[in-house]
């Protein structure tokens, strides 16, 4: 008997979206005021939703404390309050919410207490991307 | 065929205790969730039924009926009460979210008219929320 638990995180981050391959007038087309030379920032909220079968000793689908645990320190001990175009995951990778989604669901992979289904990421009330594995994206490709 | 959500609120206390376990393993395994004197929660319900739009009519399910019936199976039944010890189904069911989700799923099964229950969706809070979409789902 399969459910379905998502859980949310908040993390404050700046980004940049600038894209080393292209000019910097492209970039200005491509991206707007999201390509400003000093960055902005967003308050995210990271979903992600896992699912398994309910275990009967314990009620739960996981541990929300174990998952507390491995969000905290893998998602936002790392990114809250820092700059994600200095993160090594987008030393190569434009720090879109499409690309931190998936960097995220890649994390959240790592997990391994129950299935992970997909990651749901809001950059703000009205932008929101997910991710639920399958194709990476080709690393670098501007 | 169209998916048509309704949202119900209820706040109720509950706490989880599995008298399998020792005390020391519910406090590992509950962490303050086994604090025994229970807390609460204002929950959320959302619950999303599909079905064909009548042609008449132009709902897949009346409203105002899913409204009762939500009120009648479910809120009434769980409004400030304490889950452990005033809902049956959690006298030895720990009502954890997604025991919740399943919980609320039973009690709506079949008793919507003209349309099918596709997801039930319990928030314990904004950032925790448990789906269930069926026994063989």
């Amino acid at each position: 008997m399969k459910a379905y638990l998502s859980r949310r995180y908040h993390l404050s981050a700046s980004h940049r979206l600038h894209a080393e391959g292209l000019s910097d007038e492209v970039n200005r087309e491509t991206y707007g005021k999201c390509n400003n030379p000093y960055g902005h920032g967003h308050n995210y909220v990271v979903q992600v939703t896992v699912s398994g079968s309910i275990d009967p000793e314990t009620g739960m689908v996981v541990n929300l404390a174990e998952l507390d645990g491995f969000a905290q320190k893998r998602v936002v001990s790392q990114f809250d309050h820092t700059n994600l175009n200095l993160a090594e995951e987008f030393r190569q990778l434009v720090p879109t919410t499409e690309n931190f989604a998936v960097v995220l669901q890649r994390i959240f992979a790592e997990f391994g207490a129950a299935k992970v289904e997909h990651v749901h990421v809001e950059e703000t009330g009205n932008n929101s991307f997910e991710y639920a594995g399958e194709a990476l994206p080709q690393v670098g490709r501007w | 065929m169209i998916l048509l959500t309704r949202k119900a609120e209820f706040s109720a206390a509950h706490y989880y205790w599995n008298d399998k376990l020792t005390p020391e393993e519910n406090e590992r395994v509950f962490g303050k969730c086994a604090n025994r004197n229970g807390h609460g929660h204002n929950y959320t319900l959302e619950v999303t039924v599909a079905g064909e739009v009548d042609p008449v009519t132009g709902f897949v399910v009346d409203l105002k009926l899913l409204k009762e019936i939500l009120e009648r199976e479910v809120v009434g039944v769980y409004d400030h009460r304490h889950l452990n010890k005033e809902v049956p189904e959690f006298e030895e069911v720990i009502p954890t979210t997604e025991n919740i989700a399943v919980a609320v799923w039973r009690r709506l099964d079949g008793k919507i008219p003209y349309a099918k229950l596709h997801r039930v969706r319990v928030y314990e809070m904004a950032d925790l929320f448990a789906d269930f979409y069926g026994e063989f789902a």
